[in-house]
């Protein structure tokens, strides 16, 4: 059964927030080269975002690792699952196996235009808008095994259609390489009260964004 | 990620510096087999540090603030009216701006990871992607602002946005009273980060 470690949203036994000046943006030296490599090596084309959220939220410990922590860790499993690095070739700490091709690799004078364009997710519409701005829709109740991008505080909610967004690749099959399979996407918006219970806020709200396929007409 | 590293822990030296190692051995390994191009590297942690920060994103609140068609723009093409700032691409392909009014306060939030609007306010700060913040900005917004310092009126309804696809949310705080006849400039300076997530106000003329 697939686990995601990630579903934080509503969870208790969470402690404040703890605020952060703005300037501040890295804790030690590795964070930086985490960042960098985590970068470049997404800039390659071996995998997608998709893929790598799943990678990471899949981690067994996720619960005990730092941000950067998870972004390491989640890209050595990227690079074993690929075949593009071994372990014994992280623990020597050099290259022991022949390297493999790769679709590109990110050159300095590239980064700023690669940046620039980044990956829209936008695709053009092979059918109608299933949904429209006001409608009501109920999200799937159901965990689904696989990645997904339908948080469990929202499975199963009455919501009312707030934005419609266009065709998206969708989350779900991106990240299982079962192709790119866009979906119409829509922000759904919920009462506090619809989520949380009598007892929440009375005006306000929550929205998610949600690939129709989460949705369905509210009888 | 449910542990902060407060530096209070006795082994958190010796755990840095095992990442320190990690990270530097993987490196070598991807340089070592042509996947990684090293002056690539110091581009990319450059541009987030000097480049592509909150300044870009109070820029664009600031320029909503004194030019009404701007603002307009703003509201029903984000990503047409952030990019003609020469603000776009990599985790803001598509941008939704969100007006904050005497009722309604935006809050953005990232319940699943910590999906952020990059071209206009850079990396996300650490507690942002902490699980204390996904955790509870959905169930307790008023909570979670008033761990910021931050008290709505009752009246205020808070509307919180979770970023669960690849849109991207920018937070456009109100104007605060007494700023007429600053410039743009000023303005942007009144303009916080966390302003722009929504934790957060202006800063105070």
């Amino acid at each position: 059964m697939y686990e995601s470690h990630a579903d934080l949203g509503g969870k208790a036994l969470h402690g404040p927030v703890i605020p952060e000046p703005e300037g501040e943006l890295f804790h030690a030296e590795w964070e930086r080269m985490a960042l960098a490599i985590t970068l470049a090596m997404g800039a390659t084309g071996t995998w997608n975002i998709d893929e790598s959220r799943s990678v990471r939220e899949t981690q067994s410990n996720y619960d005990s690792l730092t941000y950067y922590q998870l972004w390491i860790q989640g890209l050595v499993a990227l690079l074993k699952k690929h075949g593009l690095v071994e372990d014994d070739e992280v623990a020597a700490g050099k290259m022991l196996h022949p390297a493999k091709s790769l679709k590109r690799v990110l050159r300095a004078v590239d980064v700023p235009a690669v940046l620039a364009k980044g990956a829209p997710t936008l695709r053009s519409a092979n059918s109608a808008a299933l949904f429209a701005v006001g409608d009501q829709v109920t999200t799937r109740s159901n965990a689904v095994d696989h990645h997904t991008r339908l948080p469990a505080y929202a499975r199963g909610r009455n919501g009312r259609v707030a934005a419609v967004y266009g065709p998206h690749v969708f989350a779900d099959t991106h990240a299982q390489g079962l192709g790119e399979q866009p979906q119409w996407l829509y922000n759904v918006v919920f009462t506090a009260r619809e989520l949380w219970g009598e007892g929440a806020d009375a005006t306000s709200t929550v929205s998610i964004d949600a690939w129709e396929s989460y949705l369905e007409p509210h009888s | 990620m449910g542990h902060d590293h407060d530096h209070d822990h006795e082994d958190d030296h010796s755990e840095l510096s095992d990442m320190e190692l990690h990270v530097r051995a993987l490196r070598t390994v991807l340089e070592q087999k042509g996947y990684i191009d090293p002056a690539a590297l110091d581009v990319l942690i450059d541009t987030y540090e000097t480049k592509i920060g909150p300044r870009n994103g109070a820029r664009v609140v600031a320029k909503s603030w004194l030019d009404q068609a701007y603002r307009d723009w703003l509201f029903t093409d984000a990503t047409a009216a952030i990019a003609s700032l020469g603000y776009h691409g990599r985790q803001g392909e598509m941008i939704v701006a969100l007006e904050n009014t005497d009722s309604v306060h935006n809050l953005v939030v990232c319940t699943l990871c910590s999906c952020y609007p990059w071209p206009v306010l850079g990396l996300p700060p650490t507690w942002y992607k902490s699980a204390p913040f996904r955790s509870r900005a959905v169930k307790n917004p008023r909570g979670v602002l008033a761990d910021f310092g931050v008290q709505l009126p009752a009246s205020v309804s808070i509307r919180v946005w979770d970023s669960t696809a690849e849109v991207r949310y920018l937070v456009v705080p109100q104007r605060p009273k007494g700023s007429d006849g600053l410039s743009e400039e000023q303005l942007a300076d009144l303009v916080t980060r966390d302003s722009m997530i929504g934790t957060g106000l202006p800063k105070d003329v």
